[in-house]
């Protein structure tokens, strides 16, 4: 991770920020504390360093405890960091009795990793998660904004040749879905 | 009323309360974590649980919360019934599966409420075998001790500290089996009132660190119902002992003062009475002598010599009384500066003849405003600032009873309230830790408040007299604050000698005299410096000064020196040489001091906790606290010491005097003020079915073999000749009347909230009423007139700074300083100044300053603030060698100015 990196949102980001706080009246600013933490997460490597809570604390005029009380509440947000794609597979009863359990299997024996780690070239994490409310099309995960569904071992092979590829960091803000 | 059917018995309730606190009040035995009298109820442990049932007829029910469900008329509720039993034994064992099995090692064992409710449930067997949660721990500072794998997460902690104490550090991280209650990262938690996390937390998340250094199971300490000596507030204590050390302050609820809740000053002061400073033994210029080599010295020096007495505001109303009687009336003098004597007895005088009553603190919590001038209550009065706060917080808009919203529901009421608040004004020198909630908080010096009270009062009655050349913008706000004041139905004023102005008191006299004449009921409230400053002004006395010129003109050569570091009342220069001068300085103190180190005898007093005694508190109010145990030490109290002197002399009063009765009958007869005092004591010969009342609960372990060490044969233990308390655990069992509760417990609940049990209804006064008389009334027919003399508006010197005192929770009172857990929270010495006059004289933040006050120079590392007037500096009381009772006073700056930027500063400031 580059730790080096400045943290300071940039200008259209900043201009974003700025009018969700104006969503709420004065003194309030602390409401848009949720999408904050979004946009810092995306911006910033896709996890939330406590420099990076320091900072969302600042623009929204309160104090670092009460971001870090919020931000590790949520399992959303990742307070380590994570790979460049965040693979997150549900194992809530209907995909488990939809063989989730060989989907995470099948996932650490090509990846390489157990639950919960990071492949050494930064590139894919892996993560199981509960419903998200896609049990129609058991077994499921979701990478960033999108859902892979009714999966299966080849399924997910390709899917990792995909990702893999596309090189781009997996991200919630798609299509600014979390405003 | 309702009428209400719990187990197809019916019985007759009040409503407006929630089904728990109703079982808990009926004797129901119904578990529960999250919810606290104090705190309402958020519904967040569910042990709680009761059944429900539509009708008569419904044989089913359903499981509701019960610390949630508002009990309703004709409500049919099962406690003990087979579902109910089952469900919360199956929650206590889902909170064990990761509360590790440390009791026998955890300080909370033996007064833990977990342990009581799981015992409670019946739940006994671990079915979980797999690895617990652990966590790690913080370090909270010196007076917390962390331990989180013991959480089974109830909120509680989060739900005072930041809630209802106001607290910015500690917080709940995470979710689910996960939830860490913590800071953000090691270090001191910073609230005042962080103690009462121990009593607050049912397990042993919290506990006293301080405790933990000299560890004791609750039923091994010899406990004695005792009143905080650390503030004027006289919050009531329970004190325990072990092994002639005091090893712990719980809280003693009552009703009317602390409630629940202490300060970390009250909570951690106490080790002082184990300091290595103690005076443990008499000594004679500096020698340790036996009892009857002093008793003889003192006989000889007291026959030949001629003797006046200073009292001291820390000292009982018995040692000062005592003392008083022992010198005579005309040779006996109050310990104080004559400055803060004029203040306490300017406060005595207006709350005993004017129109306008002092409330209690719990009054004070139900004021719809609150006005507080001059004092910077967390740190003179913390718990005063405790209840102001919980005034803010009320809601009193109407809306939660419009949408039937009940005060306990906690999380609901939170919800609907947002922002809502009830208006508290400040003025004070500088920030305060209740700046947070304050509609407007000003600041300006001890002139300038009381210009602002003045104008204040005069907007609310013209009559009142107002201030000259009041510039327009503070008229505005004084206006402001008048109308919100105006629109209270029971406002409370506040101030007190905090910031040593009795123009500021006056002020604020006149506010609420003018409100009072506008036919509301409002409450006067001034904090005090000492434990018992009321009391040594009720008492009375002459002038400190008074008693400097008696030995300078040779009216007197000798000095008994009650329990006063004279030291902190006078400057080092003039008490120095006041001491010099006697030619027999007897010294009366538990504590060595710059005094005791100048005495040529010093007789060994005990503290409170080797003590008997009468205070009288800020509300003038006179509470009793109990010797919790007797020294081995050659330790006694103060006024038996001088009852001692007394005999030795053939004194005609003192020689008739037996035990603290006879004294504190004297009292009564004697001192007009303090006519019903003795009403206060219980008759020693006072008992519950021919029983005394134990000191110590009957699980006391180790009584014969504990002093094996000095004979092997038990010794008799020593008998309370003061009071009906016994020093054993030999004594009734049944409740004794409130002053004289050593401890709460009853059977099956072993932690502090077997209060409930002590307790009319659960978080409602105790079953015998209050504790303690008050002596100051409201006079009805008062002929106080609104006071005049408006000091003239502040107007800085140049190469002066106006210093005024300012305080420390830590620090400032001098017992509690002596504390080892205190002291790693005391600040050092600084000057506090303003950003302006920092520039001035080219300073930065801990650069040092010269200031030369009264043509002593003095040096003092500095401290910016933003808000404090130009021209002002605020030095902290007892942190700094300084002539602090001197204050306020100009100090003439010897550190040279910036001539430039000072004349810029100048400027600029006229034309604004």
């Amino acid at each position: 991770m580059s730790e080096t990196k400045t943290i300071q949102f940039s200008e259209e980001t900043m201009a974003t920020v700025q009018r969700l706080i104006k969503r709420y009246p004065e003194g309030r600013q602390k409401s848009a504390l949720l999408p904050l933490l979004h946009i810092a997460q995306a911006e910033f490597d896709g996890w939330l360093s406590p420099a990076v809570m320091d900072y969302v604390a600042v623009i929204l005029s309160i104090k670092p405890i009460e971001v870090y009380e919020v931000a590790s509440f949520y399992t959303m947000y990742n307070l380590n960091p994570v790979g460049k794609c965040l693979i997150e597979v549900c194992q809530t009863g209907p995909c488990w009795s939809r063989g989730s359990d060989d989907i995470v299997e099948h996932f650490e024996k090509k990846l390489g990793i157990k639950v919960g780690e990071t492949t050494s070239d930064g590139q894919f994490t892996l993560k199981t998660v509960e419903c998200l409310g896609s049990c129609g099309t058991a077994p499921m995960l979701q990478c960033g904004g999108d859902f892979y569904e009714n999966l299966t071992n080849d399924k997910v092979d390709t899917l990792i040749e995909k990702l893999r590829a596309n090189g781009q960091r997996s991200t919630y803000m798609k299509d600014n879905r979390v405003m | 009323m309702a009428t209400i059917i719990i187990d197809c018995k019916t019985y007759e309730v009040p409503l407006g309360k929630n089904v728990l606190e109703t079982c808990l009040n009926l004797g129901f035995d119904v578990p529960y974590f999250c919810w606290h009298p104090g705190l309402g109820s958020v519904g967040a442990c569910r042990q709680c649980a009761v059944k429900v049932f539509k009708d008569a007829d419904d044989k089913k029910g359903r499981l509701v919360m019960s610390c949630m469900e508002p009990v309703v008329h004709n409500q049919h509720l099962a406690v003990h019934d087979a579902d109910t039993i089952d469900f919360r034994k199956q929650v206590i064992e889902w909170l064990m599966t990761n509360h590790p099995h440390d009791c026998a090692v955890c300080d909370e064992g033996g007064s833990c409420h977990l342990q009581d409710m799981t015992v409670m449930t019946g739940h006994h067997e671990r079915r979980f075998t797999f690895n617990k949660r652990t966590y790690k721990n913080q370090d909270l500072g010196p007076f917390l001790n962390h331990e989180m794998n013991r959480c089974i997460q109830c909120y509680r902690c989060v739900r005072f500290y930041k809630d209802y104490a106001g607290g910015k550090d500690l917080d709940a991280y995470a979710s689910k089996n996960n939830v860490y209650f913590g800071r953000a990262e090691d270090g001191v938690l910073e609230n005042e009132f962080s103690g009462n996390l121990a009593e607050i937390c049912p397990t042993g998340v919290f506990t006293d660190k301080t405790l933990k250094e000299h560890y004791t199971r609750k039923w091994d300490l010899t406990m004695s119902p005792s009143i905080c000596q650390h503030c004027s507030v006289g919050c009531n204590t329970i004190a325990g002992e072990r092994y002639g050390a005091l090893r712990m302050i719980h809280n003693r609820f009552h009703e009317k003062i602390n409630g629940y809740f202490l300060c970390d000053r009250g909570r951690f002061g106490y080790e002082f009475v184990n300091a290595e400073n103690r005076i443990k033994q008499p000594s004679i210029n500096g020698d340790v002598v036996e009892r009857t080599e002093l008793e003889t010295r003192l006989e000889k020096i007291m026959k030949s010599a001629k003797v006046i007495g200073i009292g001291s505001p820390r000292a009982s109303l018995q040692s000062n009384f005592a003392l008083k009687t022992l010198v005579g009336e005309d040779n006996f003098y109050h310990g104080v500066s004559d400055h803060e004597h004029d203040l306490a007895e300017l406060a005595v005088r207006i709350l005993k003849d004017g129109p306008v009553r002092t409330p209690s603190t719990k009054e004070i919590e139900k004021s719809d405003a609150i006005f507080v001038l001059g004092e910077d209550l967390t740190n003179t009065a913390p718990i005063v600032a405790l209840a102001v706060r919980q005034a803010v917080r009320q809601d009193l808009s109407g809306e939660p009873e419009k949408i039937h919203i009940q005060g306990w529901q906690d999380a609901a009421r939170k919800n609907l309230q947002q922002q809502r608040k009830m208006p508290l004004y400040s003025a004070t020198i500088h920030e305060t830790k209740l700046d947070d909630i304050c509609t407007s908080a000003n600041y300006a010096t001890p002139e300038d408040i009381a210009r602002l009270g003045f104008a204040v009062a005069h907007c609310v009655d013209h009559n009142s007299p107002a201030p000259e050349h009041f510039p327009e913008a503070l008229q505005v706000r004084a206006r402001s604050i008048a109308n919100g004041l105006l629109a209270a139905k029971n406002p409370t004023i506040i101030s007190g000698a905090g910031c040593a102005s009795s123009a500021v008191m006056k002020a604020a006299a006149n506010v609420a005299i003018a409100l009072h004449k506008n036919g509301i009921v409002v409450g006067l409230t001034y904090t005090m410096l000492e434990c018992n400053s009321m009391g040594l002004t009720m008492i009375g006395g002459h002038r400190l000064s008074a008693a400097f010129n008696a030995v300078i003109n040779g009216h007197a050569d000798t000095l008994i020196l009650l329990e006063n570091d004279l030291f902190r009342h006078g400057s080092f220069a003039e008490v120095g040489d006041f001491l010099a001068r006697c030619k027999n300085v007897i010294v009366l103190d538990h504590t060595k001091s710059d005094s005791t180190d100048r005495a040529s005898v010093v007789i060994p007093a005990g503290t409170f906790a080797e003590s008997d005694g009468i205070i009288v508190n800020n509300e003038g109010r006179a509470q009793r606290f109990f010797q919790v145990y007797e020294s081995t030490e050659s330790i006694q109290e103060s006024w038996r010491w001088i009852i001692n002197i007394g005999k030795t002399l053939q004194h005609p009063k003192l020689q008739t005097w037996q035990n603290f009765e006879d004294i504190s009958k004297a009292m009564a007869s004697e001192e007009p003020m303090l006519q019903n005092i003795d009403e206060v004591n219980p008759a020693v010969d006072f008992r519950i079915v021919g029983q005394r009342i134990p000191r110590e609960p009957h699980r006391f372990s180790g009584r014969t073999s504990m002093h094996a060490h000095i004979q092997v044969s038990e010794q008799k233990p020593p008998t309370d000749d003061d009071s009906p308390l016994s020093y054993t655990m030999e004594g009734t069992r049944i409740q004794p009347p409130s002053a004289m509760i050593p401890f709460y417990w009853s059977p099956g609940w072993n932690s502090v909230q077997s209060v409930a049990k002590y307790q009319h209804e659960v978080g409602g006064s105790l079953k015998d009423g209050d504790s303690g008389i008050r002596l100051l009334e409201a006079n009805a027919a008062s002929s106080l007139v609104y006071f005049q003399g408006i000091p003239e508006a502040f107007v800085p010197l140049e190469h002066h700074l106006w210093i005024v005192p300012t305080y420390h929770i830590f620090g400032s009172e001098e017992m509690s300083a002596k504390s080892a857990s205190i002291q790693k929270r005391i600040p050092t010495p600084y000057l506090l100044i303003s950003a302006v006059d920092a520039n001035i004289y080219h300073l930065k933040e801990q650069d040092i300053i010269k200031v030369s006050i009264a043509n002593i120079s003095y040096s003092f590392p500095i401290k910016i603030n933003r808000n404090i007037p130009v021209g002002m500096a605020a030095l902290p009381y007892g942190l700094c060698d300084a002539p602090i009772n001197a204050l306020p006073e100009w100090g003439i700056v010897e550190t040279s100015p910036l001539t430039e930027l000072h004349d810029y500063v100048r400027k600029t400031k006229v034309q604004h």
